[in-house]
């Protein structure tokens, strides 16, 4: 008997919550199935069966949450005796869970563990096709019948999870029952048409949502927005990091002509790239911060009360904006990856950001951070460190500015940076060298491309 | 624009490239003075003599070395082979010379080769003269496996297969060679790309994929369904491969529901690889499983009742669609 574990998903996690079991007890999984859908602090994800063999007993219900490492399922042979006390991996709520059932287990016990292979078969067909007549003896009726299991197309099943609505109550109108897009969608249409429920706004919803606005409530003088889990996370790392970390911060401004000039360029060769791709200035900022801390990896490194953890590896993430707050993206290896790339990654984790589909992959690791309001014409600005990490770069918006140039007062473009610091990790004049050197990096910038 | 059979769009595209490059020459059984066995490159001899219009012996493997020789000495080959089925003697050569030397060879030589061949049945050729076997070239990398369904394409497709640097197999179909269409006047130059299919249908309610002449089925069951009020996007691939899967997918996406209408047989086929695709790229935008309408899992039967039973028809195409697309969608 195997016991299926809450993975760590990412840096921060702790716990995660079991938003639904795929797979029920009794169902036969394969190894590299998905078990559950599991919401970590920052992104839904589904766990994959790391073993072959029955699903025997469900140890968390949907709905409730495991810390990091604890059991939450046991996978083992349809005839493997289950151990006693079902939760012994130091399990908070899990033991809440229903007894086993045993008339199922002994049901799927006596199952074939497969189907016969080759030709298509009704599995009720004729017994002499289900093997000698000793194993028919003992074989219950249809095997593989499962009063629990929902039929559901895949695409009904996303837009019900999208819109948080619970489909075990929907009648398929689909062949076998099963229920297809059109039903689900007119149970939506169902519930909009309830009067005085508080359900989303009127507008046409947009087909992808990542996750809902929580329901208002309205009380006497105000509206209490409950928390999403990301908007939780936000506010307590952040206040965390606020709290703990003494934030300093240096202020430069760059000169971006030349780094203007290089963009267009290199936008102009990659548009005809077969894989066309625009390289916009935060991939350039990307790269130049990211060779910045491979020169200077006293920037690159977490407090850890203490030590100092220096990081090998340079990770940098990129803030994307959302409707429902914030999320960082990481661009992995950012030191070690062309521009080009860099641009196609960035590209695909704001569109993954956006769609709700980053992977847990996509948002671990991180060694520093870059947030961008450029696109607000914003002048400059302060950010809060990333915890982890020890400090963040805040770039502002390019601004044509008159400078003196030879005596003469020109129209040049400027653009302002500001880097917080954790001072418990990185001094003052160490966050001036690397702002020094992320400058130097982007007024010369033929340094990011050689 | 004028309308002309599929025959005569393959003979001007032949035409027109041996005009323009005088390394483009043609060779094959019987397609000098007797024309072809479909009549495909009647005249060309005349036009062009014995030195770029070449009888070859009954051997497929032989001729089709020759062929993929010649290509690799600089010429542009356009090799006729009488069916489909007499491909299997040439497979070796197809297969693991054509499709390979580009790659074993460092990139150094190329072979622009274009095998011509019809495919398929229901003309009463028997078992062993009916069968569809793109899926087995289909498979190899290295290979262009293309399939046009219409004198336009037809045309087009061949001008581009010609100019091509790298061996592409041309399916065509028996039936398909009176096919009449639009095709631009003789000595207008244009091609059609060998990586791109086609929507011949627009519709909302189920994506039909075909190719080759199960195109000119489908769009009749198409018409047949939309009396019903069903509306069915039918996609011409036009190409095997490579295969054109955004087209597919951008269609998947908006009705969630595919047919797969072809006349190979079901097991291992074209139609199964591309709904492995779908599955693979596309499983969070199904409403239901995808359907396959296919030959019958037989031999080609000779008599001509039972070949028009093993055949993919119309009425197959529209149960198939029936099963998935649910009534009620129609009418809201």
């Amino acid at each position: 008997m195997k016991t299926v574990e809450m993975p760590k998903m990412g840096d921060t996690m702790e716990e995660g919550k079991i938003l639904h079991w795929l797979k029920h007890e009794g169902d036969p999984v394969k190894k590299g199935e998905s078990l559950a859908e599991v919401e970590t602090d920052k992104v839904n994800i589904e766990i994959e069966a790391f073993a072959s063999g029955v699903l025997r007993k469900i140890l968390v219900p949907e709905g409730d949450s495991a810390p990091v490492g604890a059991g939450i399922a046991l996978i083992g042979a349809p005839d493997e005796p289950l151990p006693e006390g079902l939760a012994g991996n130091g399990l908070a709520k899990a033991t809440v869970s229903p007894p086993v059932d045993l008339a199922k287990a002994e049901k799927t016990q006596a199952a074939p563990a497969q189907k016969p292979g080759g030709l298509l078969r009704e599995e009720t067909g004729p017994a002499y096709l289900q093997g000698t007549p000793q194993q028919v003896a003992v074989q219950p009726a249809p095997p593989t019948k499962d009063e629990e299991r929902i039929f559901i197309s895949p695409i009904a099943r996303r837009l019900a999870e999208e819109h948080q609505l619970d489909y075990s109550s929907i009648r398929g109108t689909g062949p076998n029952g099963r229920i297809i897009k059109m039903d689900v969608e007119a149970a939506l249409a169902q519930m909009q048409a309830v009067p005085a429920a508080p359900v989303a706004p009127a507008a046409p919803a947009p087909v992808e949502v990542p996750e809902l606005a929580p329901v208002p409530i309205e009380t006497g003088e105000v509206i209490e927005l409950p928390l999403t889990a990301m908007r939780r996370t936000i506010a307590k790392r952040l206040g965390q990091s606020w709290q703990a970390a003494p934030h300093f911060y240096v202020t430069n401004v760059i000169d971006t002509g030349k780094l203007a000039d290089l963009r267009r360029q290199i936008n102009e060769y990659a548009e005809k790239d077969p894989a066309p791709v625009k390289v916009s200035f935060n991939d350039l900022i990307i790269k130049a911060v990211a060779l910045a801390l491979v020169r200077m990896p006293q920037v690159n490194v977490s407090f850890a009360g203490d030590r100092i953890l220096q990081k090998k590896q340079v990770h940098v993430g990129m803030a994307v904006a959302l409707e429902q707050g914030l999320i960082v993206p990481i661009i992995h290896d950012a030191d070690r990856r062309g521009v080009l790339d860099i641009a196609r990654e960035s590209h695909r984790l704001a569109e993954a950001a956006r769609a709700g589909k980053l992977r847990a992959d996509d948002l671990s690791g991180g060694t520093f951070t870059v947030s961008n309001l450029g696109m607000f014409d914003v002048d400059s600005f302060t950010a809060v460190i990333n915890p982890p990490e020890s400090a963040i770069l805040a770039v502002g918006s390019i601004t044509p500015t008159p400078v003196v140039v030879d005596g003469q007062v020109v129209v040049r473009d400027r653009m302002k940076m500001t880097l917080s610091s954790d001072h418990r990790a990185i001094d003052g004049a160490t966050a001036a060298r690397f702002l020094q050197e992320v400058k130097r990096l982007l007024e010369e910038p033929f340094g990011l491309i050689l | 624009m004028r309308t002309i059979t599929y025959r005569d769009a393959l003979r001007e595209a032949i035409r027109e490239e041996m005009q323009r490059d005088e390394r483009v020459f043609i060779m094959g059984e019987d397609i000098a003075g007797y024309g072809g066995t479909y009549a495909v490159s009647k005249g060309l001899f005349e036009e062009f003599g014995e030195k770029r219009v070449r009888d070859t012996p009954l051997a497929e493997e032989v001729i089709t070395g020759a062929a993929i020789g010649a290509a690799l000495g600089g010429l542009r080959p356009i090799l006729e082979l009488m069916t489909i089925n007499f491909s299997l003697l040439a497979s070796d050569q197809i297969v693991n010379s054509a499709a390979k030397f580009h790659y074993m060879f460092g990139g150094q030589p190329q072979i622009p080769l274009v095998i011509r061949m019809p495919g398929g049945g229901g003309a009463q050729r028997g078992a062993q003269h009916s069968q569809m076997l793109e899926s087995w070239f289909a498979h190899i990398p290295g290979l262009k496996v293309v399939m046009p369904a219409t004198p336009y394409d037809a045309k087009g497709m061949l001008k581009s297969a010609v100019r091509d640097p790298n061996p592409v197999l041309f399916i065509e179909h028996e039936l398909l060679y009176n096919v009449k269409g639009e095709v631009p006047d003789e000595g207008v130059d244009y091609t059609v790309p060998l990586d791109r299919g086609e929507v011949r249908r627009e519709g909302q309610h189920v994506t039909i994929i075909t190719f080759s002449r199960m195109v000119h089925v489908t769009l009749q069951a198409a018409e047949d369904l939309a009396k019903e009020g069903i509306q069915a996007e039918v996609i011409d691939l036009r190409s095997v491969r490579p295969i054109d899967i955004d087209l597919i997918l951008d269609s998947v996406k908006k009705t969630n529901r595919v047919v797969i209408a072809e006349e190979g047989w079901k097991y291992y086929g074209t139609g199964q690889g591309i709904a492995a695709l779908i599955y693979e790229y596309a499983f969070d935008y199904m409403d239901a499983p995808v359907q396959h309408v296919t030959s019958a899992d037989v031999p080609m039967p000779y008599s001509k009742v039972l070949e028009r039973a093993a055949l993919p028809n119309n009425s197959d195409i529209v149960k198939a669609v029936k099963s998935i697309v649910p009534p009620l969608l129609v009418h809201s």
